[in-house]
């Protein structure tokens, strides 16, 4: 193979992760590639560095290997494996195609060389490492290429897709088909979706504009990759003798990072998308291992550099593992307004009037703690596009400012299914453990509590027991309460300790504006009791004649 | 079908089909003048066998399927799939029951066999892990999804006290025929789930019934459209912990089925296969004072059949 071809290859594969990626996120009808979904996104770089200060094991070793490919063959991860990064591919293609359609000149030279913005770029970088290190990951939330994607392909593309299909179903249902079906929007974060919107708009325009400056002038991992891609064996270089200067690599180098005045290639910048090699008519452009050059450089001491910076790097992450959630907004959390619901025009006899205290935000279930949650999400929001009930929503501020969009457990569209562990089983950071089901479903998240002056039987002396029917361990059980005329009441009792806090009761109480009923959350998630069985004790003779 | 067959069946149909809209219960008079005939009894009751097997034998003492399916017919069968649990859990009506069901309509030449339910758990996973899914389809019905609002209709519901209009699904409001396939379990509100309380499945806002008198919304709704054959599922009873149950433990085999066009009748029966009074259980006294069935077992006539 030529180097030209280099170019088809990384087109190929970057493809491949890219609609990988993206069908992870869009996937509403669970086709089953979620059980992959760990291998797609073994290489993600930040997810599995806090993945592995988390806990070292080779399953989250991802980030080594990309730092390792990176050593060897320059930033292949920002051209080959970053969602984000293939995204700006693409919209810088569509952009260039549009902008070369109204036929101005002949062809206009579409990138040309830029000079760097090293201050900016590390300034970013610095200042993501050094946040991190003081407690908060802020930064890198808002900032990891990854999670940005997430977050665009969740709050903007997902809810078109979802659009598109209830369009659909009427369609193919005029035509007699129902291989479509209706399904419920997710629900609808104003902050989340606008952040979402501020990046697609800094990336797009940026990337439409000038490539990868996005990358080289505000990417953390960008920079990181940066250091050490400018100590990597195998690199483009510019052969004097045999370069022209006729401006082809230049004009398709979406870094910038060719100087031809100087016959350099920037490699800090340089993206590794192979471009130049395929543009080159002659045999101007090379890759040379540089390890082996000892006239211009000891192959020894940048290496040990570079060993050291991720040392230092990793060290720092390591530090600011732990994160304390800050207070929770209670404007926001108690919300009673349910989506689904308040639009019906069904009136209760009687408001309810005692409010819901909530001491804090409910993190999914094998995250351990709230704190320990906060401090490894980066609000990639893949868990919250695969939770088919829907219960995981963007927090705004409940787990504190460096939290923000970290998703947290809502039961105002649904509840969390029982045997569910998709979330589980997705989250790239490990921030959600994969634990087994029968360990999911002893995980205590938080604790239902009652209160029963909201409650209806109480209010109007009629059963009810929407709370107890939704609860999947009977932590929940109706208990007899008062006997009237013509009927026995039963009202609500909780049994704590087998209580999980999946929020069936909560999401099923229909009183309002406030629940009867409601998870409060467990700062530390606790082990729940499982539930006594015993066998029944009235086996039901089935030779026994009809009681009728 | 000659001309004037099928200018009958066209007037006959579009008048069930307005009907249907304006007067809800006439669309059932419709079905049943278009139906063989009578059956001959007014509840079978079936013991022993398996689903499939005891429906088998209950429908032909009935006067087999076609007394209630004419030809052409679009029939929704409404089992309970309620909650995200195997069958053996009896949380759900049986997938068995379920698929011989839509067969028997099938053969009976329906045009249109829907099943669905608006489930309590996530609905994708219930219709799978109950099995009705596949057996739905396995039998040539299709399995519809119940998940969202705008598949509800608003309807008024004319005997209502404390129901009086209510969001219906439209495969409901399409169909000329509505068989009603409960399961019998014990519930911790309504004290059993049977078949008019398995019509919960049917509207959108549930919660509205649990506010405001469950019992008594049970039994409004009971009124907007009786079901033309309540088949009731007790193969597997779940007698505590219900309605979703907490483990196998929850769960007796009864081997026993009920079916009737009264559904007062048949959730009367199996109220007493469950080993409660009919009287006992509130929304059934309710019906029965609203005249929408027959609560008195006595004053039926009861087939009773052993496998």
């Amino acid at each position: 193979m030529t180097i030209r071809h280099l170019r088809r290859l990384r087109i190929w594969i970057a493809l491949v992760f890219f609609m990988l990626t993206l069908f992870l996120f869009l996937d509403f009808r669970d086709f089953g590639l979620r059980v992959i979904a760990g291998e797609v996104l073994y290489l993600q770089f930040v997810p599995s560095l806090l993945q592995f200060l988390d806990n070292a094991t080779l399953g989250a070793a991802g980030f080594i290997l990309v730092l390792m490919l990176t050593l060897v063959f320059g930033r292949v991860y920002c051209s080959f494996v970053c969602p984000l990064g293939i995204f700006q591919d693409l919209i810088s293609r569509l952009a260039r195609k549009r902008m070369a359609n109204p036929g101005e000149k002949k062809r206009t030279s579409r990138f040309s060389g830029s000079r760097p913005h090293y201050f900016l770029w590390y300034a970013v970088l610095s200042l993501t490492v050094l946040l991190f290190f003081a407690g908060t990951g802020l930064m890198l939330n808002l900032l990891d290429p990854f999670s940005s994607f997430g977050r665009i392909v969740s709050h903007l593309f997902r809810p078109l897709v979802l659009g598109a299909n209830n369009l659909g179903v009427p369609l193919l249902e005029q035509l007699g088909s129902h291989a479509l079906y209706r399904v419920q929007w997710p629900v609808f974060v104003p902050a989340a979706t606008g952040i979402a919107l501020a990046t697609l708009m800094v990336v797009g325009w940026l990337s439409a504009r000038h490539g990868r400056l996005y990358c080289n002038t505000l990417c953390p991992v960008g920079a990181l990759l940066g250091l050490f891609s400018k100590i990597s064996m195998f690199r483009i270089r510019i052969a004097p003798d045999a370069c022209d200067s006729c401006r082809q690599c230049q004009r398709v180098c979406k870094a910038g990072c060719i100087d031809l005045k100087e016959k350099t290639v920037d490699v800090r910048r340089c993206v590794a998308c192979f471009n130049c090699l395929a543009a080159c008519p002659g045999q101007g452009l090379a890759i040379q291992n540089h390890w082996r050059q000892p006239a211009r450089q000891n192959p020894a001491k940048p290496g040990r550099r570079g060993f050291l910076i991720g040392l230092a790097a990793a060290g720092m992450g390591l530090g600011s593992s732990r994160v304390d959630a800050g207070p929770v907004n209670s404007a926001d959390s108690s919300d009673p307004v349910d989506p689904v619901n308040s639009a019906d025009s069904a009136v209760q006899t009687r408001p309810t009037t005692i409010p819901e205290t909530r001491t804090g935000p409910i993190s999914p279930p094998g995250s351990v703690s709230v704190a320990r949650f906060s401090s490894l999400c980066t609000a990639c929001h893949l868990c919250v596009s695969v939770c088919p009930s829907r219960i995981l929503v963007p927090a705004l501020l409940d787990y504190g400012l460096s939290g923000m969009l970290q998703p947290k457990m809502d039961f105002r569209s649904g509840h969390c299914n029982y045997d569910c562990k998709d979330c589980l089983e997705v989250c790239p950071t490990g921030a959600i453990l994969p634990l087994s089901r029968e360990n999911k479903q002893q995980v205590q998240v938080g604790v239902a509590r009652f209160i029963k002056e909201n409650c209806v039987v109480y209010t109007d002396n009629t059963n009810c027991g929407a709370c107890s029917e939704h609860c999947p361990t009977k932590a929940v059980d109706m208990v007899h309460y008062l006997t009237l005329p013509d009927r026995d009441l039963l009202i609500p009792k909780v049994n704590p300790d087998i209580c999980v806090g999946c929020g069936g009761c909560e999401y099923a109480c229909p009183t309002k504006p406030y629940k009867a009923i409601y998870v409060d959350g467990n700062p530390v998630h606790r082990k729940a009791e499982k539930p006594v069985e015993k066998a029944v004790e009235q086996r039901i003779d089935t030779s026994e004649e009809f009681p009728f | 079908m000659d001309r004037r067959d099928f200018l009958k069946k066209t007037i006959t149909s579009g008048i069930a089909a307005g009907s249907t809209l304006v007067f809800p219960k006439m669309g059932r008079l419709w079905a049943a003048s278009q139906g063989a005939g009578t059956p001959a009894w007014d509840l079978v009751a079936v013991r022993g066998g398996e689903p499939d097997q005891m429906f088998d034998s209950a429908i032909a003492a009935m006067g087999g399927i076609q007394t209630f399916v004419p030809r052409g017919s679009k029939v929704l069968v409404k089992p309970n799939i309620g909650w995200d649990v195997p069958p053996e859990r009896a949380g759900n009506t049986h997938p068995a029951l379920v698929k011989r069901i839509v067969e028997h309509c099938l053969s009976a030449g329906a045009k249109d066999v829907t099943v669905f339910d608006h489930t309590c758990d996530n609905w994708v996973r219930t219709y799978r892990n109950s099995g009705i899914e596949k057996a739905v389809k396995d039998a040539g019905g299709r399995i519809i999804s119940g998940d969202s609002k705008g598949y509800y209709q608003q309807v008024d519901v004319p005997m209502g006290k404390r129901l009086t209009e209510a969001r219906v699904h439209q495969a409901l409001l399409e169909a000329d025929v509505f068989i009603n396939v409960p399961v019998l379990k014990h519930h911790s509100s309504s004290m059993v789930t049977i078949g008019m309380k398995n019509l919960m499945g049917v509207v959108w806002d549930r919660g509205y019934w649990h506010r405001n008198d469950l019992h008594q919304c049970i039994a409004d709704f009971a009124s907007f459209r009786a079901p033309d054959l309540t088949v009731v599922d007790a193969y597997n009873v779940m007698t505590r912990n219900g309605p979703r149950g907490v483990s196998v433990n929850d769960v007796v085999s009864m081997k026993a089925q009920v079916i009737s066009t009264d559904f007062v009748a048949a959730d009367a029966a199996a109220a007493k296969l469950f080993g409660t009074e009919p009287a006992d259980i509130r929304h059934i006294q309710i019906a029965s004072d609203m005249h929408l069935g027959q609560m008195n077992l006595a004053d039926l006539t009861i087939h009773r059949i052993r496998l």
